[in-house]
Protein backbone atom coordinates (compact mmCIF):
# COMPACT_ATOMS: atom_id res chain seq x y z
CA UNK A 1 0.00 0.00 0.00
CA UNK A 2 3.07 2.25 0.13
CA UNK A 3 2.50 3.88 -3.26
CA UNK A 4 -1.27 4.24 -2.84
CA UNK A 5 -2.68 7.74 -3.17
CA UNK A 6 -6.03 7.16 -1.47
CA UNK A 7 -7.12 9.90 0.91
CA UNK A 8 -10.15 10.64 2.98
CA UNK A 9 -13.38 8.86 2.05
CA UNK A 10 -16.91 10.15 2.40
CA UNK A 11 -19.89 7.88 1.92
CA UNK A 12 -23.52 8.95 2.33
CA UNK A 13 -26.08 6.16 2.61
CA UNK A 14 -29.53 7.71 3.23
CA UNK A 15 -31.78 5.68 5.53
CA UNK A 16 -34.54 4.05 3.45
CA UNK A 17 -38.04 4.98 4.64
CA UNK A 18 -39.43 1.56 3.86
CA UNK A 19 -38.47 -1.72 2.24
CA UNK A 20 -38.21 -1.30 -1.52
CA UNK A 21 -37.40 2.41 -1.37
CA UNK A 22 -34.76 3.55 -3.85
CA UNK A 23 -31.94 5.50 -2.24
CA UNK A 24 -29.11 7.43 -3.89
CA UNK A 25 -25.71 6.50 -2.43
CA UNK A 26 -23.00 9.14 -2.75
CA UNK A 27 -19.28 8.33 -2.51
CA UNK A 28 -16.16 10.47 -2.69
CA UNK A 29 -12.53 9.50 -2.22
CA UNK A 30 -9.57 11.88 -2.16
CA UNK A 31 -7.22 10.92 -4.99
CA UNK A 32 -5.27 13.01 -7.57
CA UNK A 33 -6.51 10.99 -10.60
CA UNK A 34 -3.34 12.13 -12.39
CA UNK A 35 -4.34 11.77 -16.02
CA UNK A 36 -0.91 11.13 -17.58
CA UNK A 37 -1.56 13.99 -20.01
CA UNK A 38 -0.11 16.73 -17.81
CA UNK A 39 3.39 18.14 -17.47
CA UNK A 40 5.10 19.48 -14.37
CA UNK A 41 6.79 22.91 -14.22
CA UNK A 42 9.91 21.48 -15.90
CA UNK A 43 7.97 20.02 -18.80
CA UNK A 44 8.28 16.45 -17.58
CA UNK A 45 5.23 14.29 -18.14
CA UNK A 46 3.50 13.41 -14.88
CA UNK A 47 2.90 9.65 -14.91
CA UNK A 48 -0.66 8.42 -14.90
CA UNK A 49 -1.92 7.54 -11.44
CA UNK A 50 -5.63 6.83 -11.40
CA UNK A 51 -8.25 4.77 -9.65
CA UNK A 52 -9.44 2.30 -12.27
CA UNK A 53 -12.24 0.50 -10.49
CA UNK A 54 -15.01 1.20 -8.01
CA UNK A 55 -17.48 -1.41 -6.75
CA UNK A 56 -20.37 -1.55 -4.33
CA UNK A 57 -21.75 -4.84 -3.03
CA UNK A 58 -24.67 -5.58 -0.69
CA UNK A 59 -23.31 -8.55 1.28
CA UNK A 60 -22.27 -10.87 -1.58
CA UNK A 61 -24.46 -9.33 -4.31
CA UNK A 62 -22.95 -6.79 -6.70
CA UNK A 63 -24.93 -3.54 -6.74
CA UNK A 64 -22.88 -1.20 -8.85
CA UNK A 65 -19.51 -1.03 -10.61
CA UNK A 66 -17.56 1.63 -12.43
CA UNK A 67 -14.48 1.60 -14.70
CA UNK A 68 -12.84 4.98 -14.25
CA UNK A 69 -10.73 6.63 -16.94
CA UNK A 70 -8.48 9.73 -16.70
CA UNK A 71 -11.55 11.73 -17.79
CA UNK A 72 -13.00 11.35 -14.28
CA UNK A 73 -12.16 14.41 -12.17
CA UNK A 74 -9.75 14.33 -9.22
CA UNK A 75 -11.25 13.11 -5.94
CA UNK A 76 -13.75 10.90 -7.77
CA UNK A 77 -17.36 11.47 -6.80
CA UNK A 78 -19.76 8.71 -7.77
CA UNK A 79 -23.46 8.63 -7.02
CA UNK A 80 -25.67 5.65 -7.83
CA UNK A 81 -29.00 4.16 -6.79
CA UNK A 82 -29.93 1.15 -4.69
CA UNK A 83 -33.33 -0.45 -4.14
CA UNK A 84 -33.22 -1.15 -0.41
CA UNK A 85 -35.16 -4.38 -0.02
CA UNK A 86 -33.27 -5.95 2.86
CA UNK A 87 -30.84 -4.95 5.53
CA UNK A 88 -27.22 -5.90 5.13
CA UNK A 89 -23.68 -4.67 4.89
CA UNK A 90 -22.65 -2.46 2.01
CA UNK A 91 -19.08 -3.06 0.86
CA UNK A 92 -17.26 -0.34 -1.07
CA UNK A 93 -14.03 -0.95 -2.98
CA UNK A 94 -11.68 1.38 -4.85
CA UNK A 95 -8.73 -0.12 -6.78
CA UNK A 96 -5.96 1.94 -8.39
CA UNK A 97 -3.93 1.06 -11.48
CA UNK A 98 -1.17 -0.45 -9.30
CA UNK A 99 -3.58 -2.87 -7.68
CA UNK A 100 -3.79 -1.04 -4.34
CA UNK A 101 -7.24 -1.29 -2.81
CA UNK A 102 -9.22 0.73 -0.32
CA UNK A 103 -12.29 -0.83 1.27
CA UNK A 104 -15.10 0.57 3.39
CA UNK A 105 -18.25 -0.87 4.93
CA UNK A 106 -21.54 0.72 5.89
CA UNK A 107 -24.66 -0.78 7.43
CA UNK A 108 -27.88 -0.68 5.50
CA UNK A 109 -30.86 -0.86 7.85
CA UNK A 110 -34.18 -1.40 6.10
CA UNK A 111 -37.32 -0.91 8.27
CA UNK A 112 -39.70 -3.83 8.75
CA UNK B 1 36.07 13.97 -37.51
CA UNK B 2 33.60 15.39 -39.98
CA UNK B 3 32.23 11.90 -40.47
CA UNK B 4 31.46 11.42 -36.78
CA UNK B 5 30.03 14.94 -36.62
CA UNK B 6 27.69 14.07 -39.48
CA UNK B 7 26.72 10.86 -37.76
CA UNK B 8 26.00 12.74 -34.59
CA UNK B 9 23.89 15.27 -36.47
CA UNK B 10 21.98 12.48 -38.15
CA UNK B 11 21.36 10.80 -34.81
CA UNK B 12 20.25 13.98 -33.10
CA UNK B 13 18.01 14.70 -36.07
CA UNK B 14 16.40 11.30 -35.62
CA UNK B 15 15.97 12.00 -31.91
CA UNK B 16 14.27 15.31 -32.64
CA UNK B 17 11.99 13.59 -35.12
CA UNK B 18 11.06 10.99 -32.50
CA UNK B 19 10.37 13.65 -29.90
CA UNK B 20 8.24 15.72 -32.21
CA UNK B 21 5.80 12.94 -33.09
CA UNK B 22 2.58 14.58 -31.99
CA UNK B 23 0.89 13.03 -28.96
CA UNK B 24 -2.83 12.41 -29.24
CA UNK B 25 -3.62 15.41 -27.04
CA UNK B 26 -7.12 15.83 -28.37
CA UNK B 27 -9.21 13.01 -29.77
CA UNK B 28 -11.24 13.64 -32.85
CA UNK B 29 -14.84 12.71 -33.64
CA UNK B 30 -13.27 10.04 -35.89
CA UNK B 31 -11.39 8.57 -32.90
CA UNK B 32 -14.67 8.55 -30.97
CA UNK B 33 -16.44 6.77 -33.81
CA UNK B 34 -13.65 4.19 -33.92
CA UNK B 35 -13.76 3.61 -30.14
CA UNK B 36 -17.55 3.25 -30.22
CA UNK B 37 -17.34 0.83 -33.16
CA UNK B 38 -14.97 -1.26 -31.05
CA UNK B 39 -17.32 -1.12 -28.06
CA UNK B 40 -20.61 -1.80 -29.86
CA UNK B 41 -19.69 -3.37 -33.18
CA UNK B 42 -22.39 -3.17 -35.81
CA UNK B 43 -25.27 -2.98 -33.33
CA UNK B 44 -27.59 -0.03 -33.98
CA UNK B 45 -27.70 2.75 -31.38
CA UNK B 46 -31.05 4.49 -31.04
CA UNK B 47 -31.62 7.99 -29.70
CA UNK B 48 -33.86 8.26 -26.66
CA UNK B 49 -34.65 6.79 -23.23
CA UNK B 50 -31.55 8.44 -21.73
CA UNK B 51 -31.23 11.86 -20.15
CA UNK B 52 -27.72 13.28 -20.06
CA UNK B 53 -27.33 16.45 -18.02
CA UNK B 54 -24.23 18.66 -18.04
CA UNK B 55 -24.04 22.41 -17.48
CA UNK B 56 -24.49 24.33 -20.76
CA UNK B 57 -21.59 26.50 -19.61
CA UNK B 58 -18.85 24.86 -17.53
CA UNK B 59 -16.51 27.37 -15.93
CA UNK B 60 -13.88 24.81 -14.94
CA UNK B 61 -13.09 21.91 -17.24
CA UNK B 62 -11.24 20.14 -14.41
CA UNK B 63 -14.51 19.27 -12.70
CA UNK B 64 -17.84 19.25 -14.52
CA UNK B 65 -20.94 17.76 -12.91
CA UNK B 66 -22.53 15.06 -15.05
CA UNK B 67 -25.80 13.20 -14.50
CA UNK B 68 -27.18 10.31 -16.54
CA UNK B 69 -30.49 8.59 -16.10
CA UNK B 70 -32.28 6.00 -18.17
CA UNK B 71 -36.01 5.40 -18.37
CA UNK B 72 -36.12 1.77 -17.19
CA UNK B 73 -38.15 -0.26 -14.65
CA UNK B 74 -34.87 -1.87 -13.46
CA UNK B 75 -36.42 -5.31 -12.97
CA UNK B 76 -34.70 -8.66 -13.40
CA UNK B 77 -36.20 -8.95 -16.90
CA UNK B 78 -35.79 -5.37 -18.04
CA UNK B 79 -32.92 -3.29 -16.72
CA UNK B 80 -29.95 -1.19 -17.73
CA UNK B 81 -26.73 -3.18 -17.63
CA UNK B 82 -24.22 -0.52 -18.52
CA UNK B 83 -23.88 3.18 -19.22
CA UNK B 84 -20.80 4.48 -21.07
CA UNK B 85 -19.96 8.19 -21.15
CA UNK B 86 -18.05 9.50 -24.17
CA UNK B 87 -16.32 12.80 -24.96
CA UNK B 88 -15.40 13.56 -28.56
CA UNK B 89 -12.55 15.98 -27.82
CA UNK B 90 -10.84 14.57 -24.74
CA UNK B 91 -7.47 12.79 -25.13
CA UNK B 92 -9.33 9.55 -24.43
CA UNK B 93 -12.87 9.32 -25.81
CA UNK B 94 -14.18 7.05 -23.01
CA UNK B 95 -14.68 8.85 -19.70
CA UNK B 96 -16.26 6.14 -17.62
CA UNK B 97 -18.26 2.94 -17.75
CA UNK B 98 -20.99 2.34 -15.15
CA UNK B 99 -22.41 -1.13 -14.45
CA UNK B 100 -25.91 -1.34 -13.04
CA UNK B 101 -28.06 -4.21 -11.81
CA UNK B 102 -31.70 -4.92 -10.93
CA UNK B 103 -30.68 -4.04 -7.35
CA UNK B 104 -30.00 -0.49 -8.57
CA UNK B 105 -33.74 0.20 -8.57
CA UNK B 106 -33.20 3.32 -10.62
CA UNK B 107 -30.82 3.90 -13.52
CA UNK B 108 -29.43 7.20 -12.26
CA UNK B 109 -25.72 7.96 -11.99
CA UNK B 110 -23.87 11.16 -11.20
CA UNK B 111 -20.15 11.96 -11.27
CA UNK B 112 -17.69 14.75 -12.06
CA UNK B 113 -15.61 14.70 -15.22
CA UNK B 114 -12.76 16.51 -16.97
CA UNK B 115 -13.29 18.28 -20.28
CA UNK B 116 -10.39 19.30 -22.51
CA UNK B 117 -12.54 21.55 -24.68
CA UNK B 118 -16.06 22.70 -25.47
CA UNK B 119 -17.70 19.70 -27.05
CA UNK B 120 -20.57 17.28 -27.40
CA UNK B 121 -20.81 14.54 -24.76
CA UNK B 122 -22.76 11.37 -25.23
CA UNK B 123 -23.97 8.53 -23.05
CA UNK B 124 -24.77 5.08 -24.41
CA UNK B 125 -26.84 2.62 -22.36
CA UNK B 126 -26.83 -1.14 -22.89
CA UNK B 127 -30.14 -2.68 -21.82
CA UNK B 128 -30.70 -6.26 -20.68
CA UNK B 129 -32.48 -7.00 -23.99
CA UNK B 130 -29.28 -6.04 -25.81
CA UNK B 131 -30.55 -2.77 -27.28
CA UNK B 132 -28.39 0.35 -27.22
CA UNK B 133 -29.65 3.85 -26.50
CA UNK B 134 -27.88 7.18 -26.75
CA UNK B 135 -28.25 10.75 -25.56
CA UNK B 136 -26.01 13.73 -26.31
CA UNK B 137 -25.43 17.08 -24.67
CA UNK B 138 -23.30 20.05 -25.56
CA UNK B 139 -21.23 22.03 -23.11
CA UNK B 140 -19.06 25.11 -23.46
CA UNK B 141 -15.91 25.02 -21.32
CA UNK B 142 -14.41 28.35 -20.23
CA UNK B 143 -11.26 27.00 -18.55
CA UNK B 144 -10.32 23.80 -20.35
CA UNK B 145 -8.60 20.96 -18.54
CA UNK B 146 -6.20 20.87 -21.51
CA UNK B 147 -4.44 24.10 -20.54
CA UNK B 148 -1.81 22.01 -18.78
CA UNK B 149 -1.97 18.97 -21.05
CA UNK B 150 1.19 18.02 -22.92
CA UNK B 151 0.81 18.86 -26.59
Amino acid sequence: MSNASFGRVRIAVPAPEMAGAVIQIRTLIAHPMESGFRADARGQRLPRNIIERFECWLDDTPVFGCDLQPGIAANPFIEFALRAERSGTLHFLWRDQHGNEHREQRNLAVPG
Amino acid sequence: MSHSRRQWLRMSGAAVTLLSIPLPAIATPAALAQAQAQAYGERPIRDGRITLTVPALAENGHSVALAVSVDSPMTERDHVQRIDVWAEKNPLPLIGRFELSPLSGSAAVRTRIRLADSQTLSAVATLSDGTLWRASAQTIVTLAACTDFLI
